[in-house]
């Protein structure tokens, strides 16, 4: 899509971009951020099906993960475990309309469906060693290290917002993908429960 | 606040789930709506069983993996005795 | 800074060096750091603390925990004040305010006194009694007695502080840090398991805080709880939160829990006030002690009655007394350790009184050794002193235990300590459900069988285990057994030990001590103290027939107060087992509920308020909304633009402008909440079939059809357009409300019904925004900012969909139309909306492009006789109640409702169907909601036919419209009916649901 257009992010109007030029970064507890425009594309097709799992890989490098709430990933590509026949493949922004394409020829002859959703959602990424803490506000998983690390993720809630949690690093570092029209409404939360914390906020 | 244990994602919480209803009530096939009385009809419509007891329902991961489930819950004691899944008959449970 | 009369001069837990002052009634006090209120109010000579809730009896402080039944302050001043706290549990902290409750106009000096002095004609069931005649009576009768009746008034205005929530999980919870489940925590955590500990109190120890003597490990007691307490701080698994009550076992090991965070600190406290845990536990050990028990005796209630073991934690934890002088009565052993305690604390004990007739346990006999006066086989019949005691008469018991005789001895004193026997605190066991059980041994209700799927165990005094060594050990074998079950069975240490217990004696039931005269004459025997529920009481519930505990709870409202009985369940049950002359079990026990101890509102509420109490969704160009003035219409929980008032508009003023301006030349809506699901697969098209009405087999790629779906009622359920992408893909639309029950709907149907049919849904509703253009000049905007297709009315007819570019985005315009215009949806990736709407406005300004909210939207369509499902339809309405007979697929063997339509009810040719309504005086706008009548009456009940469903002003069609569901309307058309709504009736003609001429819906 041409360049030239303003394209902007769900949380642009709260000026992070501002914001994150004063923030200190080093000694905050939690670091917030919002990582926008990604490539989300929707997969769905049967994972008993050795074809089905082969088309997947042979677009994204990636071995499907077909255990429930996990994810697995190859170079720019992360596939996210949604359903028993659903996953999420997530990339590099822009590059979605091709996504779907490869997709879509991989999967001919299957029944398998493919469905762009990368407008649908923006990313609010939380990190830091406070960051379980600030979850567990409203959060019910269980997001101990004993429970919950990088490699897993989960559909589930977060105050009364619905959102997919996807665990990046064991810092710990969160992706928490959400639906767009919510966006104002968990940042703003986040910006209500974040100050009982020192944090921060990161440019994308 | 009940822990139910979705067959994919595990045991959660039960804000993730929605309630549907009465398990195990099959739609009438086509010849069975074209024969049945209204009153018939409505039995399949609207009578739901309501035991001190057991009872056999079906749930959603509304909030997760978005998928239907079965489950066997006790009424009073709100134990949950068995997940299993959609299209598989209810279990033969001793009635405790 | 005044005298504490009443305070010991070394020992305890508090630091005389910080002194602390407060008020009580608006006098000052100070007290100490590690005070409570209740300590430092008798550290301080204040023993008239309250006035009783029915009687108005000058009240004590009776207990020095959560039991409290008396001693229920206001705390705080303003927006702060939060009554019915109990005094034992407020900690002190500079410049604290309190005060006493249900006193009027002073503690001192209550004239609702008067109650008790007419105590004679107020017996239990006395309001329901006096109060039900006349029939209206009692919404007369009720403020007076609210008034005078009642417990503490909070604050009218909004509470300033704010609460917190979280959830946390464990594998090991223990309830309550006493010495079993400081035991249980420590093996537990020593084995590597995740634990969270719990305790109301500020500091960890329970009973062992309230010890003078006692060792475990070979340490005093307060020295081995500081020992444990610096393990477990610094165990990284084991979480211990103070000052925290578990106030609610919920399902599968969910307990609620409340952390009083700053209640200690006061006002001048930042951070949140108080935080609800919510903590998912695999295992839970409830060790959450026991407690005592008062005895029913003649004039217990009156200030200096107080239970012994209370009396032994003021003057060994707090270092305060309860007065100068004792005596005590009892029916067991434990009581003469607060004579041992209070008597090396320099205390006077006047007497003991034991209920039972030689005693000779190890501290019986430590008491005598020590001087104290043993009275035994003996029990206190009167209790004088009306706002402080004052003396005591005893007189020997007769051998059945029911009388007293002898001669009548007289004790000064100004406190009466009693112990009638302890019980376990059952409450969050007996919260799961599961039952109790009676053990005559202990005399006392103690934990049955658990529920399944509540992992719990009761250890310590919690079950009956009364014994400081068994305390430990059970809660060390349960921490460690717990931890092993989850994996983690390296437990190292032993169980703590503590020297062995003094031999002691069993204890003697005498629930209703007596007195020499009939029980109800003389004195007042108290069984619930907070409710002023007697013994007489329960005599004559049982004379008047009350048979099962739960109703003598509801017709005394015995163990109802905010204390929900702690102190007098088992006493009154024993006192009723007694009438009835059956077991105390077989006439049942009480159910404990939560919460253990009452919670504010606002913890609940959290930060879940204000903007945060449901969430707002926006669209992707709210902020441009804002911007130019719409005030937002909530639909479900998103946010749309209402209507966009120009300077000096009102909102009628606003909506005329928007609904013209559409018609005459172009409007454009923001509809991005609009519904979408993305549906792939073979099955697709049999799937629509199956869940619209009409037939979708034959629909075109590159077309749009509208569609009803229905329940399997028959009932109209959600409505839309869909449109063919492909063969095998179709791109749904369904209402704003709809759209995630209609997303849900589609995979119940297919993963229950259907799962064979090869199909996918997707719901892409945020994928797309969605502006509409709407009105004879849209094409010429739309053409304007497309370039790469042909708009012209042959190339992009009606009902069909188009993939293009408009201003440079990527975009997918649907020809499909709410207004009855020529209209274009135009599809954007939401990240482009706000450059799009703003080029779409822009190319829009030479035909004065109108931009309209919800309202102008509202009466457009309904100018064309357009329907919203769920404002014309209620779920009780057809698609042929709507006038939609034609969108019934006829040749469709099956659809979901199909059968439903066949039903005789559904054929009815009188059921309420959509008509239009035509005010006499076009000016008259109808209510929505207004009921119609054919007759009108002087008043109601009048016949009613239908209701209004929609009402605006039309501005295009120079007058009121509205949309009714009437009664057999599609065969009144022309007949005259009557709304009459708020004292006015108005007279409209039937019509057709459409308005404008050439109105036709334009359905495709
Ligand atoms: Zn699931």
């Amino acid at each position: 899509m041409a360049e030239a257009y303003t394209r902007r992010s769900a949380l642009q109007h709260f000026g992070l971009t501002a914001a994150a030029a004063k923030s200190d970064v080093a000694g905050a507890e939690i670091v917030i951020g919002e990582s926008a425009h990604r490539a989300i594309v929707n997969i769905r097709g049967n994972s008993s099906d050795a074809a089905f799992i082969a088309a997947v890989k042979s677009v994204t490098g990636v071995d499907l993960p077909v255990k429930p709430n996990t994810t697995a990933q190859s170079g720019a590509f992360r596939v996210l475990w949604l359903g028993p026949a659903e996953w999420w493949v997530v990339t590099t922004g822009g590059t979605e309309e091709k996504l779907v394409a490869d997709l879509r020829q991989a999967f001919a002859g299957q029944h398998a469906a493919v469905v762009d959703v990368s407008e649908s959602r923006t990313v609010i990424t939380i990190s830091g060693a406070s960051a379980r803490d600030v979850l567990a506000r409203g959060c019910s998983l269980d997001l101990h290290p004993r429970a919950f690390g990088p490699g897993q993720c989960a559909q589930t809630g977060l105050t009364k917002a619905n959102i997919l949690l996807d665990q990046t690093d064991a810092t710990p570092s969160f992706d928490i993908y959400v639906l767009k029209s919510f966006g104002d409404y968990l940042w703003q939360w986040f910006w209500l429960i974040g100050r009982d914390y020192k944090f921060a906020i990161k440019a994308q | 606040m009940l822990l139910i244990s979705c067959p994919h994602c595990g045991p959660r919480d039960e804000h993730e789930f929605a309630y549907g209803h009465e398990a195990h009530i099959a739609r009438p096939t086509l010849d069975q709506q074209n024969t049945m009385s209204d009153a018939e009809w409505a039995d399949y419509l609207f009578m739901r069983k309501n035991p001190k007891g057991v009872h056999f329902e079906r749930w959603v991961h509304a909030r997760g993996c978005r998928q239907w489930f079965n489950v066997a819950r006790h009424t009073v004691t709100h134990e949950i005795i068995k997940v299993y899944p959609m299209g598989e008959p209810a279990p033969k449970l001793e009635q405790k | 800074m005044s005298a504490q009369k009443n305070r010991v001069a070394t020992g305890g837990r508090i630091d005389r060096s910080k002194p602390i002052r407060f008020t009580f009634d608006g006098k000052t006090y100070y007290g100490y750091e590690g005070d409570s209120l209740a300590s430092a109010l008798l550290a301080n000579g204040v023993t008239l603390v309250g006035r009783s809730f029915k009687y108005h009896r000058p009240r004590g402080i009776i207990s020095a925990g959560p039991e409290e039944p008396n001693a229920l302050i206001e705390v705080g001043t303003g927006a702060r004040r939060e009554p019915n706290t109990r005094a034992p549990q407020i900690e002190l902290y500079d410049g604290l305010v309190t005060a006493s409750q249900n006193r009027w106009p002073s503690l001192d000096f209550d004239l609702g006194a008067v109650n008790s002095v007419m105590s004679r004609f107020l017996p239990s069931g006395f309001y329901y009694k006096t109060f039900k005649w006349p029939k209206d009576g009692w919404l007369f009768y009720e403020k007076f007695i609210r008034r005078m009746a009642g417990l503490g008034t909070g604050s009218q205005e909004t509470d300033p502080d704010r609460y917190d929530k979280l959830y946390a999980h464990c594998d090991v919870m223990v309830v309550g840090a006493g010495p079993a489940g400081l035991a249980a925590a420590l093996a537990a955590g020593r084995a590597g398991a995740r634990v969270v500990l719990v305790d109301e109190q500020s500091e960890l120890g329970g009973s062992l805080l309230s010890e003078r003597e006692r060792t475990i490990d070979g340490k005093p007691a307060a020295e081995w709880v500081a020992t444990a307490s610096a393990e477990l701080a610094s165990m990284p698994e084991v979480r211990v939160l103070t000052r925290t009550t578990a106030f609610a076992y919920l399902d599968a090991n969910m307990l609620s829990c409340v952390e009083r965070l700053t209640d200690h600190i006061g006002p001048s406290a930042t951070g949140p006030r108080q935080r609800l845990w919510r903590i998912r536990a695999k295992e839970v050990i409830l060790a959450a002690g026991s407690i005592e028990r008062p005895l029913v005796y003649s004039d217990n209630d009156r200030p200096g009655c107080m239970l012994a073991s209370a009396a032994r934690t003021y003057v060994n934890r707090y270092g305060a007394t309860p007065g100068q002088r004792v005596v005590i009565m009892t029916n067991n052993d434990t009581a003469y350790q607060t004579a041992l305690d209070l008597t090396a604390a320099g205390v006077s004990v006047a007497a003991i009184v034991d209920l039972r007739a030689n005693p000779t346990g190890a501290l019986a006999q430590a008491a005598r050794a020590k001087g104290i006066e043993i009275i035994e086989n003996s029990a206190i019949i009167h209790v004088k002193g009306t706002k402080q005691v004052r003396e005591v008469d005893v007189q020997s018991l007769t051998s059945d235990g029911k009388g007293v005789t002898g001669s009548v001895r007289h004790l000064y004193c100004d406190t009466v300590l009693s112990s009638g026997g302890w019980q376990p605190t059952v409450h969050l066991h007996s919260q799961t459900r599961a039952k109790v059980v009676w053990d005559d041994g202990i005399q006392a209700f103690v934990p049955g069988p658990i529920m399944p799927g509540q992992n719990n165990r009761s250890v310590g005094s919690a079950r009956g285990a009364f014994g400081l060594n068994e305390a430990l050990n059970e809660g060390h074998n349960a921490g460690a057994e717990a931890a092993a079950k989850f994996g983690f069975s390296n437990v190292t240490g032993n169980a703590p030990s503590a020297e062995a217990e003094p031999e002691s004696q069993p204890l003697r039931s005498l629930w209703i001590v007596p007195s020499n005269v009939p029980v109800g004459q003389g004195g007042k025997h108290f069984v619930d103290y907070q409710n002023d529920v007697t013994a007489a009481d329960v005599q004559l519930a049982h004379r008047e027939g009350y048979v099962s505990v739960e109703h003598l709870k509801r017709y005394t409202t015995m163990g109802m107060a905010t204390d929900q009985g702690k102190t007098s369940n088992v006493n009154a049950l024993a006192i009723m087992a007694g009438l009835k002359n059956v077991s105390i079990p077989e006439v049942g026990t009480t159910t404990f509920r939560p919460p253990y101890t009452p919670v504010t509102f606002g913890v609940f509420a959290g930060s879940d308020k204000g903007d945060f109490l449901d969430p707002i969704r926006k669209t992707p160009i709210h902020q441009w909304h804002a911007e130019h003035g719409a005030p937002f219409e909530c639909v479900g929980q998103w946010h749309r633009a209402w209507y966009y008032p120009k300077a000096g508009e009102d909102m009628h003023a606003a909506v005329n402008r928007e609904v013209k301006a559409t018609r005459d030349s172009v409007g454009i809506v923001d509809a991005s909440t609009l519904g979408k699901i993305d549906i792939q697969g073979p099955d697709a098209a049999w799937f629509l079939n199956m869940v619209y009405t009409n037939a979708w087999t034959k629909l075109e790629p590159g077309k749009c059809r509208y569609g009803f779906m229905c329940g399997e009622d028959g009932m109209v359920f959600d409505d839309g357009v869909t449109s063919r992408i492909s063969e095998n893909h179709f791109h749904m639309t369904t209402t704003t409300g709809g759209a995630p029950r209609v997303m849900s709907w589609l995979e119940e149907w297919h993963q229950c019904e259907w799962p064979d049919k090869k199909v996918y849904f997707t719901s892409v509703t945020e994928q797309w925004a969605v502006f509409a253009l709407n009105g004879p000049n849209s094409r010429k905007v739309l053409e304007k900012v497309v370039a790469d297709i042909d708009l012209s009315e042959e190339a992009f007819p009606f009902m069909t969909w188009r993939d293009c570019t408009v201003a440079g985005v990527k975009a997918r315009i649907y020809r499909i139309s709410f207004t009855g215009e020529l209209s274009y949806e135009v599809n954007i990736p939401p990240s482009y909306a706000l450059h799009v709407w703003r080029a779409l406005m822009t190319a829009g300004e030479e035909f004065s492009i109108t931009p309209y909210g919800t309202e102008a939207l509202h009466v457009l369509r309904a100018e064309k006789g357009f329907v919203i499902v769920g404002q014309e339809t209620d779920g009780t309405m057809t698609p042929q109640d709507l006038g939609f007979e034609w969108i019934i697929g006829k040749a469709k063997p099956d659809f979901i409702g199909r059968r439903s339509h066949l039903r005789s009810d559904t054929k009815r040719p009188d059921r309420k169907h959509l008509v239009g309504l035509l005010t006499e005086n076009p000016n008259d706008v109808l209510a929505e909601g207004a009921q119609v009548v054919e007759h009108v009456k002087d008043k109601p009940p009048m016949t009613m036919i239908g209701h209004v469903t929609s009402s605006y002003y039309s501005p295009n069609a120079g007058r009121s419209i509205a949309m009714a569901v009437i009664k057999n309307g599609r065969n009144r058309m022309g007949q005259t009916v009557y709304l009459p709504y708020e004292g006015k009736v108005i007279a409209a003609k039937i019509s057709k649901p459409t308005f404008l001429e050439d109105g036709a819906p334009a359905n495709g």
